[in-house]
């Protein structure tokens, strides 16, 4: 394909815009996140084409956004983040994505790397015994219909009530793991269908469970409130979303979506960008149930730390109060949010389009949890599985210019397929081995796909936000064990 | 013979061209891509048969929802298709019955799991040769 031959004007190192003027049809510019070198690859994968597309919909408001970490997606590139105004705007599943609530929880241990390297086998194959992955991968939850209803509406909170984890787990849970609204009459008996056997799987694809040694502390300060007081400190990240259920919700809404398009009268450039306008039926019941795919998805990263923390008590002999396995935070990486924000002056109430990007909130906001007040809600970065992940938290100028959001991750540079190609699975492990990292994966060759070079260098990522401001960096942490689905 | 279809990449996921003499035969080699995506269809044996029906607006999305509709049975029921006989096919209808067998473990290599058929750069062309369609997965 040809590059992407659009203007991108400079505002300065870290920001560039796509003017207005682009195209017919953007209601606002374009703003990316990315150093000089990333727009190269950004260009040759088309992806500002898809910013500019974004801002094509109805009650967009500020900037059409995208995060360093971008890559081309279904309609809405992953990495883009837009906010429509509640009165006159649309809500659309495609601006969150397939997997609903896809994101990631970080715990801490008081385990250090020499306690922990000598029984790195064991402790991830009993975690591998412990916590189901892999495609079609069915859980030892157990749900009928009825408490499928009550997980959809209490999310986290249902898991920790059956006794998977803490209460204060909750409290440091991006919206205390319960999205209000949640509708389970807005779900498919399909969604729910797929959804009961997959509730408390790590799933596939790439989704994880890393065991993680603390390699360099940024701000001492932050990283302590948060727990995370020394290298060679032992973090657990668990990286996954709402499985088959908020698949099938987001496949059933875009095709209802699909459908209302026109009679709303919306001119869209991508037939992946059905949306419907937020306050109308379609809308609503869209929110209504990806509250329900959200809330299914914090359950379940509650019921896989709970199993974590029981693999650490047995591989260890003590129990994880004892081990300090206490949870920094859970963050959504797909989600559309109804937000408080000022623009130009005015205070909006938005819907906030998160599709492959964190809530980046700063110190003193209301929705940012007590102990984290003074620092600003943490931000969790998974880099791929060969290199490292970030711990950062959010900042004033995220909330003043990129409606409190920033990266998530390291976002893809080579296709699946182009990596299966190039790389083979088992190489994956003996190259990740010989930097001393323990990998059990239910498919080898799966495995090739996730491979460090399919990936971008999650710390160019972040370093752009960091300095763009709208993050700050915390803490790096390197993986000495992982899992894969 | 012309091939049925051909598997393209995208960063992120997968997609595929399918083609056909006529649509009831780009409907069943756009299902055969997809079967194929997921394991090798050589390992499926025709054990079983299930009537399939799916409605939509028009034919581009009509497309969508058939492969939706076999991810939906795959996932649910890991059923694993390898033949498709078309009954009847309008503009937003399909008739089918399609033959396989449940999803073995010990018999069927998973290749990757596709969880949904997207809008994304869909496209339904029809000409004097034939027809021919793309669909990108997300897996």
């Amino acid at each position: 394909m040809a590059q992407w031959q659009g203007q991108l004007i400079k505002i300065d190192d870290y920001r560039w815009k796509i003017p207005e003027n682009y195209k017919t049809g953007m209601r606002v510019p374009g703003l990316i996140y990315a150093s000089k070198e990333m727009l190269e690859s950004m260009r040759e994968e088309q992806t500002p084409e898809q910013v500019a597309n974004v801002a094509f919909l109805p009650g967009i408001v500020g900037y059409s956004l995208a995060m360093p970490d971008i890559h081309w997606g279904y309609g809405f590139p992953i990495g883009g983040v837009a906010a429509m105004e509640i009165k006159d705007g649309v809500v659309s599943p495609g601006g969150v994505g397939y997997d609903i609530n896809c994101g990631v929880r970080l715990l801490r241990t008081n385990l250090s790397e020499a306690e922990v390297r000598p029984r790195i086998n064991q402790l991830i194959n009993e975690l591998f015994h412990n916590i189901p992955s892999g495609l079609g991968s069915e859980g030892k939850i157990k749900t009928d219909q009825k408490e499928m209803a009550r997980l959809m509406v209490e999310g986290a909170r249902w898991a920790v009530k059956r006794g998977f984890g803490y209460e204060e787990d909750l409290g440091v849970t991006e919206e205390g793991g319960c999205l209000a609204g949640a509708e389970p009459g807005k779900v498919s008996d399909k969604a729910i269908k797929r959804g009961m056997p997959q509730a408390g799987t790590l799933g596939s694809g790439n989704h994880f469970l890393e065991i993680q040694v603390v390699k360099e502390i940024f701000d001492s300060h932050i990283a302590s409130i948060m727990g995370i007081t020394k290298i060679g400190q032992i973090l657990v990240l668990i990286h996954t979303g709402s499985r088959g259920f908020g698949h099938q919700v987001c496949t059933d809404h875009l095709r209802v979506m699909e459908q209302v398009v026109s009679k709303y009268g919306i001119k869209l450039p991508d037939r992946q960008l059905a949306c419907a306008p937020i306050e109308s039926k379609e809308g609503q019941d869209y929110l209504a149930a990806m509250a329900c795919a959200a809330n299914y998805a914090w359950a379940n990263r509650q019921c896989i730390a709970h199993w974590v923390r029981e693999s650490f008590a047995k591989v260890f002999g003590k129990s994880a109060e004892q081990l300090g396995m206490k949870q920094i935070y859970d963050v959504a990486h797909n989600i559309a949010k109804i937000e408080e924000h000022i623009v130009d002056g005015r205070k909006l109430k938005v819907c906030v389009h998160r599709k492959g990007a964190t809530r980046a909130f700063p110190p003193e906001h209301k929705d940012v949890p007590q102990c984290y007040q003074k620092t600003g809600q943490p931000v969790l970065v998974p880099g791929d599985m060969g290199r490292c992940s970030f711990v950062a938290v959010g900042t004033e100028k995220a909330m003043r210019e990129s409606f409190g959001s920033t990266c998530h991750g390291a976002g893809r540079v080579l296709s699946r397929g182009a990596a299966k190609r190039s790389i083979k699975g088992a190489d994956v492990i003996r190259e990740l081995e010989s930097k001393g990292i323990v990998v059990k994966a239910g498919s080898v060759s799966a495995l090739a796909e996730e491979a460090s070079e399919a990936y971008k260098d999650v710390t160019e990522v972040v370093n752009v936000v960091h300095q763009a401001g709208i993050s700050r960096k915390v803490a790096m942490a390197i993986p000495i064990g992982v899992i894969k689905g | 013979m012309k091939k049925a279809f051909e598997i393209i990449d995208h960063t992120a996921d997968v997609g595929i061209i399918a083609y056909g003499a006529n649509v009831k035969e780009l409907f069943s080699n756009a299902a055969l891509a997809l079967f194929s995506l997921i394991t090798n269809l050589r390992s499926v044996e025709e054990k079983l048969h299930l009537n399939l029906e799916v409605s939509s607006e028009d034919g581009e999305s009509l497309l969508v929802e058939w492969l939706n509709e076999l991810i939906y049975l795959f996932d649910v029921k890991h059923i694993l298709f390898k033949r498709f006989d078309i009954e009847s096919l309008t503009h937003n209808q399909l008739k089918a019955t399609g033959y396989g067998e449940n999803f073995d473990p010990m018999k069927h290599k998973i290749k990757i799991g596709v969880k949904a058929a997207t809008y994304h750069m869909l496209k339904v062309d029809k000409n004097g040769d034939g027809c021919k369609a793309q669909v990108i997965f997300d897996i």
